[in-house]
């Protein structure tokens, strides 16, 4: 049973019965056909929706495994949708590529600057990271609001909306920049020695720095690189809609997306790290969501529901939890002699 | 800095609030001396387009009454409008009004209010507090009323057909009071007659993206859907969406009834994309006004008094478009 012991097993069967479920109890779930010349289906949904969090939960895991946490990945999102809203909103032609481009720009530059501010705080004056960002998790949410003065901000371009609405090839946009983030993620830290590094600070700081490794810079670096994906995913979020809301766009996505982390196998503690994991957990958590309700869950105990696939999972992932449940028939002769070899 | 800001904040807060209490330690009439009325108000937060206008219209019209208002923003947490109330009492404004974040946890503060008599009055959103002697009364909207409203106009618009009407509803969030309500009213109307049938009802959580994935979630389980009911507008407006995207007309092919009538609905519902919309005004600031004023003079008011609010039609629309505020 080697197989049971690599981190993406549990999650994958989790997400297998899941689409079973909406299978059996959802008709044309599944069905996925073309419209307009692209794909269209629940699936389809289901990847669309996932974009935004497997962004934020990219970027995410490359901060936990250097043993932090940013919590202010939603109220970046919020900050950067809000932005490119307002200056598409000022641009006399609001269809023009070039304004569009300049707004996008302008977005995902002010969540760089957000993710400096958080790496300053956590990797020059050493401020605990889940207390740094946490004043940029409420700053921010505040800094969204005054952009848009506490409105949602309409916009009407058709350029803008290709970011979360558009298809090219059949696929949608906002999946396409998912996939691309999370496979120059990958490549990155898995075909240079970043990865190595990224793990070699999350498990001790100051042995790395002794070793020569700057580990300053690459902390920095991981929360520059959380709030741009955070940054990217604020512009699907509001482009999705056209609309720039500075009060929900992205709330609580942070724990979503830690939990999307932890369900990929990587450890909040720091070190090890699975972005394939993270990926399949963001998609997972998205899946939950759908299929509670294409099978008629009531709202009211949606979150139950929710709660229980996602302590089954982590049971079934715990070492201990496993030991325990598979000793026991071990322990009776008579029960194993019904176990099949 | 940004500890430096809110140390010096909270000193000038302690300051302004010690000065009043020194101020009218004396007097102890109740009122600050002149016979300007002052009300505190303590609000939720900003978080809609619904609830800025709301502020606005009790900003606007305290000032064209002559009321001194001291407002505050609670921004969405219990605790903040709990110490809110406390610094009006110590303040000893005449009239105490606001908008509660969640229903219960208000007793103490309010037995507070009326052992120093000063008269509270409850605007949008009621408390459930047993003894009602600790408030005069509450001004808002009737969320099952609204509910019944959505469920009259559409009963209208299928009288006489017989086929099934398959309702697919975008609930607000789980537990908010008008989500709860809207659901209960619409219901009640419609279960009067077998061929409406509620297929599916999911939440949308009152926001736009809630709105359009839960429906394009709704668009696949679901077979035909005639009628679409959304507990705000901000969700139907991104239904429409999510109904344009799998190549349907909203309003033609799905009719959609929705509540609120603020802005970019009202727009929706002029273009012919929402049917229907229930309005629930934030106005209510010339009302509020109406009653403090009655209050502070002894008078006797109803212990419930409703918001004035209308129905829209697309022709309604765009007669009142042009005049909307939020």
């Amino acid at each position: 049973m080697t197989f049971l012991k690599n981190r993406l097993v549990w999650p994958v069967a989790m997400l297998a019965l899941l689409l079973l479920c909406a299978l059996i109890f959802s008709d044309g779930f599944f069905d996925i056909r073309i419209q307009d010349g692209h794909l269209f289906g629940t699936p389809i949904n289901i990847l669309r929706a996932s974009a935004p969090l497997v962004l934020v939960a990219v970027g995410m895991t490359l901060v936990i495994s250097t043993g932090g946490i940013d919590l202010s990945v939603g109220s970046v999102m919020a900050v950067s949708g809000a932005m490119a809203c307002l200056i598409i909103g000022d641009l006399a032609n609001q269809n023009s590529v070039g304004g569009v481009t300049l707004a996008v720009v302008a977005a995902i530059a002010l969540s760089l600057v957000l993710g400096l501010w958080n790496g300053f705080l956590v990797a020059v004056l050493g401020i605990q990271p889940i207390i740094a960002t946490l004043i940029l998790m409420v700053a921010g949410r505040g800094l969204a609001q005054l952009i848009t003065s506490g409105q949602i901000i309409n916009v009407q371009s058709s350029p803008y909306k290709v970011i979360g609405t558009g298809f090219v090839l059949g696929l949608p946009v906002s999946v396409l920049i998912a996939v691309a983030v999370l496979v120059i993620a990958a490549l990155l830290t898995r075909r240079t020695a970043l990865g190595l590094l990224l793990e070699s600070v999350g498990g001790s700081p100051v042995a790395s720095r002794l070793a020569g490794i700057q580990a300053r810079r690459l902390t920095i670096m991981v929360y520059v690189v959380s709030a741009a994906c955070a940054g990217i995913a604020g512009l699907i979020y509001s482009s999705n809609v056209s609309s720039a809301d500075g009060n929900n766009a992205g709330n609580l996505i942070e724990l979503d997306a830690i939990l999307a982390v932890v369900i990929g196998g990587t450890a909040l503690t720091g070190g090890r790290f699975s972005l394939a994991g993270t990926a399949l957990g963001a998609i997972l958590i998205a899946t939950l969501d759908t299929t509670a309700q294409a099978v008629g869950i009531p709202p009211e105990t949606t979150l139950v529901f929710k709660a229980v696939v996602v302590v089954v999972l982590c049971l079934a992932q715990s070492p201990a939890f496993r030991a325990r449940l598979f000793r026991r028939p071990a322990a009776r002769p008579a029960a194993r002699a019904e176990v099949p070899a | 800095m940004l500890k430096k800001i809110s140390a010096a904040l909270a000193g000038g807060l302690l300051l302004a609030s010690t000065l009043a209490g020194c101020g009218d330690d004396g007097g102890g009439s109740g009122s600050s001396g002149d016979d300007k009325i002052t009300l505190g108000f303590a609000q939720v937060g900003a978080e809609s387009g619904w609830r800025t206008a709301n502020t606005k219209s009790i900003q606007e019209s305290a000032a064209a009454e002559g009321i001194e208002l001291k407002f505050n923003d609670g921004q969405g947490k219990q605790e903040n409008q709990i110490k809110a109330i406390r610094s009006f009492i110590t303040q000893r404004v005449d009239v105490i009004a606001f908008s509660p974040v969640v229903e219960s946890g208000w007793d103490p503060v309010l037995k507070e209010a009326k052992d120093a008599g000063i008269p509270v009055i409850l605007t949008d959103r009621a408390v459930d507090s047993k003894d009602t002697s600790l408030y005069k009364t509450f001004l808002g909207s009737d969320f099952v009323e609204e509910g019944k409203k959505a469920g009259e106009w559409l009963v209208k618009e299928y009288e006489g057909k017989s086929d099934p009407v398959n309702i697919v509803e975008l609930q607000g969030t789980p537990g908010a009071a008008p989500a709860i309500d809207r659901k209960e009213g619409f219901e009640e109307v419609i279960k009067a007659d077998p061929k409406f049938k509620i297929v599916a009802s999911q939440t949308g959580k009152f926001e736009r993206t809630g709105g359009k994935q839960t429906m394009e979630t709704m668009l696949q389980s679901v077979k035909d859907i005639d009628v679409l009911y959304a507990h705000n507008d901000d969700m139907g407006l991104g239904a429409i969406e999510a109904i344009e995207a799998a190549g349907k007309k909203p309003g033609q092919d799905i009719k959609i009834i929705t509540v609120d009538a603020v802005k970019d609905g009202m727009t929706a519902l002029s273009e012919g994309k929402i049917n229907y919309i229930v309005e629930c005004s934030p106005l209510l600031g010339p009302q509020l006004m109406d009653l403090v004023k009655k209050v502070n003079n002894k008078e006797e008011v109803p212990t419930r008094i409703l918001t004035e609010e209308t129905t829209f039609t697309p022709e309604q629309a765009k007669e009142a478009l042009p005049n909307r505020k939020y």
